[in-house]
């Protein structure tokens, strides 16, 4: 058959090209003339090249801050999804267990970001907090402002009491959506429960689990407010991720070069990260 | 293997039964025998899959009890009652390749793997699965993934019996015939007992040498397809097998005579209760023939099918269907017509009487 052509088609493709423009390129083309530049304010540009960039890459403080946002992500990913995986498995598959559930399993999504940061940061003081004063009452030696160790774990326990949420609920609909013939032909198979967990649920579960992954993956890597407010990158730099050091850079310093560079590199660290992980994620697809 | 024995059995999906609609199947009693091929039809509705998972145990029965070969079996699971049972949707385990699928079950059962070797290829061979046996089961097309599916309940040499939900819902038409004559050779190379639920007549009649029918939840009759077709006990079967479906007539019961509007008609035995809130008369179109004399009516229209003429009449107790031979000569207008005595029965209650 042969197309149509048509070349007035093409002002059709103008809202969302205009759209796009001033949403994403156009701020994006704005970082981008500040990371092959310098600049003192009133409008003067001096050209830098690449100056930016091999700063960037070869700074020991940019080393470690991604040192730090990808451990803090793999940590959460490991925790988030099986505990996720591990909730929506033992929620009720119906009756009225079901909204409730879903309702309180919804709660920490709708609490905006820096809510969460100082719900938390109160909870975890050492003298006042619930959970801070509770844990030296103990006997432990908890003090998040002060002790790395508890910083983290405080973050980290903060990330995974905001976020599970997402992925128990994508993976309930996971499970949801397989059809009841399924377990009955694993019980007449005589399969165990691990063997239906690992032919059947998880298995059907892959295209949830694969967005929940990349949604979390994304969140985490690009996390700011509640560690903001929760540590303010404390102490020290203990918590300093990706995005706390990018604000203190671009804003604190005012080192808007290197910064606008530090940002562009972050992008397509997120971006390669997302591609790999989708294309090896879904590679077997093609011969479904 | 088994015989299997259903003993009044009724089964509702409610905590509480008012009213006969409240049960899904009520008062089964019936007996599959060892190595039979069974069919069970019904409207989509009937009980039909219902009484299926209550064999296989995947479903406790409200009421009555299960035997296998007179062994009681009520409160066994699936695995114990050694049943094998596919789905209407073809069930594969997408990340095993075709080999393990079909090893599934007999791992499950902790077999030496020489042995499920040997199995899993007779069985592949017999289903001509075998060129794809490396090959990722997700892969395949639905014929092939519901092959896996049978494959998966014939690789166990000791199964009780193999059950088939309507397993052909989701295959293209063409295949469908083939798929249902591998079914047929199957069991009888198997010779195990296969109970086949289906909506589906023409799919019943040729699977089965029994076919049992189902309506409400309760079975209407068992037989052959031949009996069915001659002799309904129900007027649903009447109406639901063949096509067109049986001619039902209202008509009055008097003195052991069927009156149908004033007329006397003769039926192949005389009856003798006359207690029924609803009585009518039933005869197949095949069985009408047309004549000089006999029950009045108007030829309203003749439609040719090609194997013969469908003519459709207008009586004074309702529309009447015939079949006709195609060289046949069809009167228009008024006609006369003669029911065939020994194949027009009189129905009580929808109830054949005897």
């Amino acid at each position: 058959m042969n197309k149509t052509i048509n070349q007035k088609a093409w002002f059709f493709v103008i809202p969302v090209f205009v759209l796009v423009a001033f949403n994403a390129i156009i701020p994006l083309m704005t970082v981008v003339n500040y990371a092959f530049q310098e600049t003192f304010g009133n409008n003067v540009f001096m050209w830098e090249g690449t100056r930016w960039f091999k700063q960037i890459m070869l700074s020991e403080r940019f080393h470690a801050s991604l040192g730090r946002q990808f451990l803090f992500t793999f940590i959460i990913l490991f925790i988030q999804i099986p505990l996720g995986i591990a909730i929506a498995l033992t929620m009720p598959k119906e009756g009225v267990g079901v909204p409730v559930c879903l309702v309180l399993m919804s709660m920490p999504l709708l609490i905006p970001w820096n809510v969460v940061g100082a719900m938390w940061n109160i909870f975890a003081l050492p003298d006042i907090g619930f959970l801070g004063h509770s844990l030296n009452a103990l006997g432990f030696d908890y003090n998040f402002t002060q002790q790395i160790g508890d910083a983290w774990f405080t973050t980290i326990l903060m990330d995974v009491w905001h976020w599970t949420s997402l992925v128990v609920l994508l993976s309930y609909a996971g499970l949801q959506s397989i059809q009841p013939a399924y377990y009955q032909a694993a019980e007449i198979d005589g399969a165990s429960r691990w063997a239906v967990f690992t032919k059947i649920e998880l298995p059907k579960m892959k295209k949830v689990l694969t967005i929940a992954i990349l949604l979390r993956f994304m969140d985490s890597f690009m996390i700011y407010t509640e560690p903001f407010v929760l540590t303010g990158g404390g102490p020290g730099n203990a918590t300093a991720f990706l995005s706390i050091d990018l604000v203190k850079m671009a804003l604190g310093q005012f080192d808007l070069g290197p910064a606008a560079a530090m940002s562009l590199i972050y992008f397509f660290i997120v971006l390669l990260v997302c591609w790999v992980f989708y294309t090896l994620m879904m590679r077997n697809e093609g011969n479904q | 293997m088994a015989k299997i024995t259903l003993k009044d059995l009724s089964h509702s999906y409610l905590k509480t039964q008012s009213s006969d609609a409240d049960w899904a199947v009520r008062n089964v009693n019936i007996d599959w025998n060892d190595g039979g091929a069974y069919a069970l039809l019904g409207p989509s509705g009937c009980g039909k899959t219902t009484l299926l998972n209550i064999i296989s145990g995947l479903i406790n029965p409200t009421r009555g009890d299960i035997l296998f070969d007179d062994k009681l079996v009520s409160n066994l699971n699936p695995v114990q009652r050694n049943i094998a049972q596919i789905f209407q949707f073809p069930v594969i385990y997408d990340t095993m390749t075709v080999y393990d699928n079909l090893a599934f079950p007999l791992r499950n059962r902790e077999i030496e793997e020489e042995k499920i070797k040997s199995k899993v290829h007779e069985i592949a061979e017999m289903l001509e699965l075998s060129s794809t046996l490396n090959n990722r089961a997700s892969g395949l097309t639905a014929d092939g993934k519901q092959k896996i599916s049978l494959g998966r309940g014939l690789v166990r040499s000791d199964v009780n019996a193999i059950m088939f939900d309507e397993p052909l819902t989701v295959i293209d038409p063409h295949l469908k015939w083939i798929l249902r004559s591998k079914l047929k050779e199957l069991h009888q190379k198997i010779n195990r007992t296969m109970i086949y639920v289906t909506h589906d007549q023409t799919e019943a009649l040729t699977f089965a040498d029994q076919v049992v029918v189902m309506h409400e939840g309760q079975i209407v009759q068992t037989g052959t397809p031949v009996d069915l077709f001659e002799k309904p006990k129900h007027t649903f079967v009447g109406y639901f097998i063949g096509s067109p479906g049986m001619n039902l007539l209202p008509c009055e019961f008097k003195a052991g005579e069927v009156i149908l509007n004033g007329k006397k008609i003769e039926t192949h035995k005389k009856i003798k209760s006359s207690s029924f809130s609803k009585t009518e008369i039933g005869v197949r179109p095949e069985f009408i023939n047309f004549g000089s004399e006999g029950i009045p009516v108007k030829v309203l229209s003749v439609s040719n099918t090609g194997r013969h003429k469908i003519v459709d009449t207008q009586s004074e107790s309702g529309k009447i269907k015939m079949i006709a031979k195609p060289s046949e000569n069809i009167p228009s207008g008024s006609a006369f017509l003669n029911f065939k005595k020994e194949y027009t029965y009189a129905y009580g209650d929808d109830w054949i009487i005897e």
